[in-house]
């Protein structure tokens, strides 16, 4: 399994490998569309896996398009964390009104599925963009949707192990010698609270790959200038019963090893993390 | 004790805790419920000396730690370090306080960050402060802490986890004499530890107090290690202090009966198989304790004067000061209490007959 | 004939890396009736001692070696059922923190018939009067209404006296403490010691009482074994252990603890630690630590030798008793 991780991630961070340019309007050719796999009985040998309705490569636009799916995700995830992180430390610190005026807005916001939210947020970019700019924003409208939806399972971790960690002798000594709350919070609660949260991030960033599929395979997500998996499995699905299955399989299949790649690596972390934790 | 001014001075020391109900119900006048954790305690400490702060749980020796070096904000004029009334002392004055007062703690597993390294832990004060600069001074600081309490210049790059619980409470120690202080609080600093480590630890405070002319405040339960490295002894009972007075006294005569049942309580290595006398009763609940003096429950010498009346501490004939109406009526002396003690000893000391 | 009796039992530990040895060639003899101390520092295999008797040890712990008998029969090699209803009725236990060793959902009085009725052939009716009795034996005012309280609404105390009363409810004839009083406060110690050994003359129990706590055995123990890294180094008397020890690490013990009417100021110490379970020294484990070792130290466990009841474990003193 760890095989597995190691090549799937290893071949999204070569993209630039890929045979061909799918995405660059000149380079395809649309007399080739439809080309089944190599393997099959009319498969050309430069489109190993096939081409689509427009002639592009489907090796590379599966290459370039889990290139963005992770992009994606990782993005989402570092935002969501870090402002969850922050959140949960200064809920814990601070106690009080912060404290509860921030778990209630989690609250409030746990009702609703992280999906519609992120519906939402994207919709209402979009009808405050102007329509040239859609394309161009996408990429950052479904980050800042995702990671706005995301941020509260870190904000509560983090608020319960530091609110643990601030009772404990060793922050009361470094108040007794005079530590700043920053320096405390910082350098002494941080470290010892952020192994879930890595922990929950791998997990995180399979959860948001996920959903930026989900987005995109209903059409509020990337572009298919800019496709993520999602985006290409929306593309072939109105082929898939006509013959040409090649088309939403492949990005559908990439998009299920990744998610199950990056959720052992989420159990490897958890359980390598957790004997150290005293 | 006989400086020209005592290095801290403790007075009227007071702590009370809210707990009233949060609830409805207790917005709308429902019953307010204080804990007095520490209810009005006295007493000073001479440079260089040891202040041994005895009694049980829930007596409030933990609360006046805390109070003393500044976690809780103190009352005006409670609290006088060096002259100083520290409730005075904010910003830059405040932290200079926070560098002459430092703190030894009771658990050597929590009291050190598991993710810092040894040298980061032993160093953090003299950061704070900004005593040393970075690189060679703050690592030859370090190691000469390290060799200080016993320990080596290699185990700076150490974890905590890697040192067994005597280690880790000499790395605590070496923690709190970093930034060179002048006094420090030790809360039960030994009571985690095994006996023949115990005896190491309290042996390395007291060589460092004769080294650095050190001031200790020392709280435990353990009335041995108290009598141990103590000049002088306090003693507490939910909240107040009942008698006070040099280590010798308190704790070889004492003048206040809940001391000197204390003391025949403590099991004692050479005391054989005496028919001991236990104390009756439980120790009273400190958000309703009882009435007058807070002993009158437990003391067979109480009187109608102790159910309604606290007393105040006062000096005794025997020496030491003491909360006692039935000692300063003269209806008890020390000589008294000594003598009942003896008495359920004396039978069994001899041969070491079994009860 | 001795009640309870550990011949040469030996407790191993296997781990990633090999063979911990939690207990070696640990052989201790239990009267009836008698008070025996089980004394030493953490690490040293006191409770796992306590724990192998019961069958209680925590896996992968198992006992490797060795046997122990209760009343002349093997009850180190019991199944699981037959060791249930040894534990209980024949060996009662008290173990250190009364929090835990209550259940918090029922009523002492539930816990206490429970276990009454588990063991004895009692109906309901004769059960609570029982537990009534037992109450008013381990001094809990009020018994009748204690029944029908639940453990948090005690005092640490009191549930320590109702964890007695557990243990001596269906009248077992060996009780092992484990650190019974080391949670409690200094004045409730010496009431639930006070009422531990009058229970025990009266009911005829036999205790192993399993301590750190030195003085607490010295007033309250008939015999006391000292333990150090899973091995009995001496054993014998109290007064003779406390007073005359002979082993250098007894000695060194006794003179570290500190006492309220000492005239020095410095305590005797002795260097260094109990070692782990994974570094124990070969030969005689207190030898780095020992003032008078010698080079065949380090090659020979000594064994247990001495005149009488009092018998110690080291090469070099036992040739000058």
């Amino acid at each position: 399994m760890m095989a597995t991780v190691i090549i799937v991630l290893a071949a999204v961070f070569a993209p630039w490998l890929a045979p061909h340019t799918p995405f660059d309007a000149d380079s395809v050719n649309l007399g080739d569309a439809f080309t089944p796999p190599v393997w099959a009985a009319e498969g050309m040998r430069t489109y190993i896996l096939g081409t689509d309705g427009q002639g592009r490569d489907m090796l590379s636009a599966l290459m370039f398009g889990s290139r963005t799916s992770l992009l994606v995700g990782l993005a989402v995830v570092l935002i969501s964390a870090t402002t969850g992180v922050a959140l949960g430390l200064s809920c814990a610190y601070f106690g009080g009104l912060l404290d509860s005026f921030i778990m209630r807005a989690a609250d409030v916001q746990l009702t609703f599925p992280s999906i519609l939210i992120a519906l939402l947020v994207d919709g209402l970019t979009r009808a405050a963009l102007p329509r040239e700019m859609h394309d161009a924003m996408a990429l950052y409208v479904v980050i800042a949707s995702l990671s706005l939806a995301n941020w509260v399972q870190y904000a509560r971790i983090v608020r319960g192990a530091a609110m643990v960690e601030l009772r404990k002798d060793y922050v009361e000594a470094a108040h007794v010698t005079g530590a700043s709350a920053r320096a405390i919070m910082f350098g002494h609660v941080l470290p010892n609270v952020v192994s879930p949260v890595l922990v929950i991030g791998t997990l995180g960033l399979a959860l948001a790959m996920i959903n930026e599929a989900t987005l995109s395979y209903l059409g509020v997500g990337m572009p298919i200038t800019q496709p993520s998996l999602g985006t290409l499995i929306r593309n072939g699905n109105d082929f898939l019963f006509s013959g040409e299955w090649w088309i939403a399989i492949f990005p559908g299949a990439l998009l299920v090893v990744m998610v199950l790649a990056i959720n052992l690596l989420g159990d490897w972390a958890r359980r390598v993390l957790n004997p150290r934790l005293r | 004790m006989g400086a020209p001014h005592p290095l801290l001075e403790v007075r009227g020391l007071a702590r009370h805790f809210d707990v009233s109900e949060r609830s409805l119900r207790g917005l709308f006048g429902g019953q307010r419920k204080f804990l007095r954790a520490v209810d009005g305690v006295d007493f000073a400490i001479g440079r260089g000396t040891t202040f041994g702060l005895v009694g049980e749980s829930g007596c409030g020796k933990s609360t006046i730690a805390k109070c003393v070096v500044g976690l809780y904000a103190p009352a005006p004029r409670s609290i006088r370090f060096d002259g100083l009334d520290v409730a005075e002392q904010v910003g830059p004055a405040a932290k200079r306080l926070k560098r002459r007062i430092q703190m030894v703690y009771q658990d050597p597993y929590s009291s050190l960050n598991p993710r810092w390294r040894v040298r980061d832990i032993i160093a953090e004060p003299i950061r704070v402060h900004r005593l040393l600069p970075e690189g060679a001074p703050l690592r030859q600081r370090v190691a000469d802490l390290l060799h200080c309490v016993g320990l080596g210049e290699g185990d700076g790059a150490k974890f905590p986890h890697e040192f067994s619980g005597g280690q880790r409470q000499r790395i605590a120690i070496a923690r709190a004499l970093s930034s060179d202080p002048e006094f420090i609080v030790c809360d039960e600093p030994t009571s985690a530890l095994d006996v023949s480590v115990q005896a190491q630890i309290l042996n390395l405070m007291i060589d460092l107090q004769r080294q650095f002319g050190l001031t200790y405040l020392f709280i435990s339960h353990n009335l041995a290690a108290v009598a141990a490295v103590s000049d002088a002894v306090g003693v507490m009972y939910l909240g107040r202090l009942v008698e006070r007075g040099p280590a010798r006294a308190v704790l070889g005569q004492p003048g206040h009966p809940y001391t000197s049942m204390l003391l025949e309580a403590v099991p004692d290595v050479d005391g054989g198989s005496r028919e001991r006398r236990a104390i009756d009763g439980e120790l009273p609940n400190p958000i309703s304790p009882p009435s007058g003096c807070a002993f009158h429950p437990r003391c067979p010498h109480a009187n109608e004067r102790c159910r309604r009346e606290q007393p105040e501490l006062l000096t005794s004939a025997g020496g030491t000061d003491v909360a006692c109406h039935a000692i300063a009526e003269g209806r008890l002396s020390a000589d008294m209490l000594t003598a009942s003690r003896s008495a359920a000893t004396t039978g069994t000391e001899r041969g070491w007959e079994r009860s | 004939m001795a009640l309870l009796e550990l011949r040469r039992v030996r407790v191993e530990f296997p781990n990633r890396w090999g063979t911990l040895v939690a207990l070696d060639d640990v052989s201790l003899e239990l009267a009836p009736g008698e008070i025996l101390g089980v004394v030493g520092e953490s690490g040293a295999g006191k409770s796992m001692t306590g724990a192998a008797v019961m069958q209680l040890l925590p896996p992968p712990a198992r006992i490797a070696a060795g046997e122990i008998l209760l009343e002349g029969r093997r009850i180190d090699d019991l199944p699981a059922a037959a060791m249930d209803k040894i534990r209980g009725r024949k060996i009662g236990a008290i173990f250190q923190d009364p929090l835990t060793s209550l259940n918090p959902l029922f009523t002492i009085g539930d816990q206490i018939e429970e276990t009454i009725r588990t063991h004895l052939p009692v109906g309901a009716a004769e059960a609570r009067e029982r537990a009534l009795n037992l109450l008013r034996e381990v001094g809990i005012p009020a018994p009748a209404q204690r029944l029908s309280a639940y453990p948090h609404e005690l005092s640490g105390g009191m549930r320590q006296r109702v964890v007695i009363a557990l243990a001596l409810c269906a009248e077992p004839s060996v009780i092992i403490a484990d650190e019974p009083t080391t949670a409690l406060d200094v004045s409730i110690q010496a009431q639930v010691i006070v009422l531990l050994k009058r229970l025990c003359r009266q009911h005829g129990t036999a205790v192993l009482l399993i301590t750190h706590d030195m003085g607490i055995i010295a007033e309250t123990a008939d015999r006391v074994a000292v333990m150090y890294a899973g091995r009995v180094i001496e054993i014998g008397p109290v007064d003779g252990v406390v007073r005359r020890p002979c082993h250098p690490y007894t000695k060194g013990l006794m003179a570290a603890i500190p006492r309220l009417h000492r005239s020095e100021q410095r305590l005797e110490q002795i260097p260094g630690a109990m070692p782990s379970l994974a570094d124990i020294p070969p030969g005689c484990a207190f030898h780095p630590r020992c003032g008078i070792a010698v080079e065949n130290c380090s090659r020979k466990v000594p064994s247990l030798h001495g005149r009488g009841l009092h018998r110690h474990a080291c090469a070099l003193t036992a040739e000058a008793t």
